[in-house]
């Protein structure tokens, strides 16, 4: 494989409910702190869940050359915007003076921006007809026109955070926003070094943002019955691969990586921090709300990345199982925990015990469609420092769940190679494998 | 460090057009789209699914009430999953129903039963979607007994007692990826599968992201497409906000409230509809024996900068779509000369009229004037993250038919000094077809079309 196709990472950036900077996020997740506490958003007090891990006193401005320009911006669109800059910044990206920005794209799994809740029901109530059970069309447009905000409005549109990195950092390549539930930023990333390995672009700014903390987001997922209704410290209630786990906690947040064929971060000699090699994608074709059971989705998404890695995923080296470390999807659901494990065994066989795998779900809360960005950017940090984030509250083995989850205590260890998984609700798999760079 | 680790190489693969699965204001399937536009007859009509009268247009391109029902397409096993379809999913559905049969493809969703022609884990999937509006109506009625004595939104009421009248899978009718969900379940389509949400981009988007997998070799035939309504109160607001639409009354003539190109261009209207197309690798095509539409010869992409925060003005736009056309081309192999006709977003609306019109002479210089255009919003409206591959089936159909579709909406040349005047169907000599769109929100895309004349081994 020649340089301009192998694609590496050379700058990460993150904004999340654990804090905003590599470092402050990384000593959180290691130490196994917790960013759950009540939902402050809005008053969740009689919801069926009233805690979430939340960004909190996150101030975009200090991330922008001029706020002016992002005046209108969407929640999403400020914390991508957030992670972006350090990620561009870590990069080096501003000391190349003459990049070619027509060559540098974006492709982001982005959520839709937040809902303006409170205009949005005041007006559908407000034309409300009770005896036709409908609303009345006129009356809602009169309400509409004058409740409603067009900004607010049109900055939910999913490309919306797009648009805003495209105008802060001036890229104009090619450009793509995917929306796979939870699998996005995962899937976004996979594209985006294929879009690089083909030669269509020399950089991407890639990774996903996203927020659904709010009273529809919430609503929508308690009726689901997927969020954890858990009714004691909140901080305890993302259990992954716990016997008593019972549904997922709502995250919030950006995770941004810049992307490059080594070619073009050689050329302008930035340090490559890990390199992407396996990229791998399937589709349940299952059920529109069960996860295929036999994990079968799952393993295909690992087995094509392998394979794309060029790793046998039931060959020992040195001793050692071929990949060193796992972050999981690993929701804190009973289905997704039981299969995701279930699809491990499937591809790694009788060394899948020997793979530590954890969810850092546990601490910082789902994300959805950026969640396998600030997975992937955990991964890069575990490679990096030589240590494992661990899977907070796994205090009750399940019987069935077998493996090595990092049960509560972050792990000091040899991580060269490490995989990252993110299923989306609807049946979309992907995984990516990362590894640590050397020439 | 893993020493075992060898890089699997990269191919790259030619990938064809062989099925086509419009749905649009005229019904499902490319003839009556193709019957209407060699005619010149406008699907846009009234808006009747609520009152939209006092809307800035109450005038769609909305499907015939008796047009298409979703309940008939499925599988019968399946018509229980139609309940918790959005519309923008139905139209999905029905699109990629026909596209499979138009392919002659079997899938699992074959009667009478039968092995696939395709293994499901070697059949991708990748539809465009739009931000699905919540429909009002079950909403409201939902939120109406969670009210204050004055008629507000009572959100304690709602937490401890209203939500429970939603259905559990309320959600799952409004995440944008519940359109290749349905479609890659009825039609057991395993392999990559990803929904774009780039505005009108998204189709064009999705096709060459199913080409770049189709190419990588992770996929041998992929369905691929968009769809949208934005036919629904919430829909057709932001449309408004975002200054996208023709204002008219009632008594306009449906077929000249949008006039691309025109000196009188003064806005769009919008549309439901989509288009599933099936793509396939031609050493797979050719092994089944089944005659192409087109080859997808080219694709390209790139974002403009917005100059105001919304994402709604660009500073010289025009230079991102030539960036995106001159990327296709390259990608074809192929020069601005290679190109007989274009088939560009074409709205109606001015300032993007202006951007598309700069584009094409800043890339095709003299000829610009000379190279017909195809206008296609003025009988199907803007249908949002479906148009892109609307317009990819009638160029596709352009090609095999060697025959452009009549213009309307417009009564002169226009503004631009381009060939987008009023025009009958006319025969033509096409070779290649260029398709491009440009989306709210900055996105371009565009995509080389070129002629099926047999040559499986160039």
């Amino acid at each position: 494989m020649n340089d301009s196709s192998r694609v590496v990472v050379t700058g990460m950036g993150w904004i999340t409910p654990l804090g905003f900077s590599l470092e402050e996020v990384w000593s959180k997740l290691t130490s196994a702190s917790s960013g759950m506490q009540p939902i402050t958003r809005f008053d969740a007090s009689t919801f069926p869940t009233t805690f979430a891990a939340e960004v909190k006193d996150y101030d975009f401005s200090e991330y922008v050359r001029d706020t002016s320009i992002h005046e209108t911006a969407a929640l999403n669109s400020r914390f991508a915007l957030g992670a972006a800059r350090q990620a561009w910044g870590q990069a080096g990206l501003d000391d190349s003076g003459d990049l070619d920005r027509s060559r540098i794209g974006i492709y982001l799994g982005a959520g839709e921006g937040v809902l303006d809740t409170e205009n949005y029901l005041r007006t559908n109530l407000s034309a409300w007809d009770p005896t036709a059970r409908a609303v009345d069309g006129s009356r809602w447009i009169a309400s509409a026109l004058q409740l409603m905000n067009a900004s607010r409005e049109i900055e939910q549109e999913p490309n919306m955070p797009i648009a805003h990195l495209a105008r802060e950092f001036g890229v104009t390549g090619p450009a793509f926003n995917c929306l796979t539930a939870c699998a996005a930023s995962t899937q976004a990333i996979g594209e985006a070094c294929d879009i690089i390995s083909r030669g269509e672009a020399d950089a991407m700014i890639s990774g996903g943002t996203h927020t659904m903390i709010h009273p529809l987001g919430v609503t929508g997922f308690n009726r689901l019955t997927a969020l954890s209704t858990y009714d004691g410290d909140p901080a305890e209630a993302s259990r992954p691969f716990d016997r008593t786990r019972g549904g997922f906690v709502m995250g919030e947040g950006s995770g941004i990586v810049i992307l490059e064929s080594l070619e073009h971060a050689r050329s302008r000699g930035a340090t490559p921090l890990a390199e992407i090699i396996g990229y791998g994608s399937s589709c349940d074709a299952f059920r529109i709300t069960d996860i295929q059971p036999d994990g079968r989705g799952a393993a295909a998404a690992m087995e094509m990345a392998l394979a794309q890695a060029g790793i046998d995923p039931h060959n020992v080296v040195d001793g050692r199982p071929p990949i060193d470390y796992v972050s999981a999807h690993g929701t804190g659901t009973q289905e997704n925990d039981s299969i995701e494990t279930r699809a491990i065994k499937r591809v790694f066989g009788e060394l899948a015990p020997s793979i530590p795998m954890s969810s850092i779900k546990s601490m910082m809360g789902h994300l959805i469609a950026a969640a396998g960005s600030v997975e992937l950017i955990t991964c890069i940090l575990a490679i990096r420092n030589g240590e494992l984030p661990p899977t907070r509250n796994l205090h009750n083995p399940d019987d069935d769940l077998d493996l090595d989850y990092v049960p509560n205590v972050s792990r000091k260890a040899v991580v060269d190679t490490c995989l990252s998984n993110n299923f989306g609700f609807g049946g979309q798999n992907d995984t990516l494998i990362v590894t640590r760079f050397v020439e | 460090m893993n020493s075992n680790r060898s890089h699997t190489s990269r191919t790259s693969r030619r990938v064809l057009i062989t099925g086509s699965g419009p749905i649009t204001a005229f019904g499902l399937g490319i003839e009556p789209l193709w019957e209407a536009v060699l005619e010149g007859r406008t699907g846009i009509r009234a808006i009747e699914r609520f009152d939209a009268s006092d809307f800035a247009v109450p005038f769609a391109g909305v499907l015939p009430r008796d047009g298409f029902d979703v309940r008939k397409i499925v599988p019968k096993s399946y018509r229980k999953a139609t309940k918790v379809m959005a519309r923008d999913t139905e139209l999905a559905v029905g699109a990629a129903a026909v596209a499979v049969s138009d392919a002659g493809l079997l899938t699992r969703a074959s009667e009478p039963e039968s092995e696939p022609t395709y293994p499901p884990a070697r059949t991708g999937c990748h539809i465009g979607a739009g931000l699905i509006a919540a429909d009002v109506d079950e909403l409201t009625l939902a939120t109406s007994t969670s009210t204050t004595a004055d008629g507000e939104f009572d959100i304690a009421d709602w937490g401890e007692n209203g939500m429970g009248n939603l259905t559990p899978l309320w959600l799952l009718k409004y995440l944008p990826n519940m359109l290749a969900c349905h479609v890659t379940i009825i039609h057991d389509c395993q392999g990559p599968s990803n929904t774009i949400t780039c505005a009108e981009a998204s189709s064009g988007l999705s096709l060459g992201e199913s080409r770049r997998v189709i190419s990588r070799g992770h996929a041998d035939l992929c369905l691929s497409g968009g769809a949208e309504s934005k036919i629904n109160p919430m829909g057709m607001l932001r449309q408004q906000f975002a200054g996208r639409l023709a204002e008219v009354g009632p008594d306009v003539d449906p077929a000249r409230i949008v006039r691309p190109y025109a000196s009188d261009a003064a806005g769009g209207v919008l549309g439901e509809g989509g288009g599933i197309l099936v793509l396939e690798a031609l050493e797979c095509a050719r092994d089944r024996g089944i005659e192409p539409i087109a080859e997808f010869a080219g694709f390209g992409s790139s974002q403009a900068m917005a100059s105001d925060s919304m994402g709604l003005l660009y500073d010289e736009r025009d230079r991102s779509v030539v960036d995106a056309i001159g990327a296709a081309l390259r990608s074809a192999g192929c020069g601005p000369d290679d190109v007989d006709a274009i088939l560009p977003l074409g709205s109606g609306i001015p300032e993007m009229d202006d951007v598309d019109a700069r584009a094409i002479k800043a890339v095709f210089g003299d000829r610009a004037a000379r190279i017909p255009l195809i206008t296609l919003v003025p009988y199907i409206g803007l249908c949002g993250a479906g148009l892109g591959a609307i317009a990819v089936s009638l160029a596709a159909q352009c090609l095999r038919e060697q025959r452009l579709p009549a213009r309307i909406g417009v009564e002169d040349a226009g503004a631009h000094g381009l060939d987008s005047g009023p025009a009958e169907a006319r025969d033509a000599d096409l070779s290649r077809v260029l398709v491009f769109t440009t989306s709210l929100g900055g996105q371009n895309v565009a995509i080389l079309l070129e002629r099926w004349k047999g040559d499986w081994d160039r």
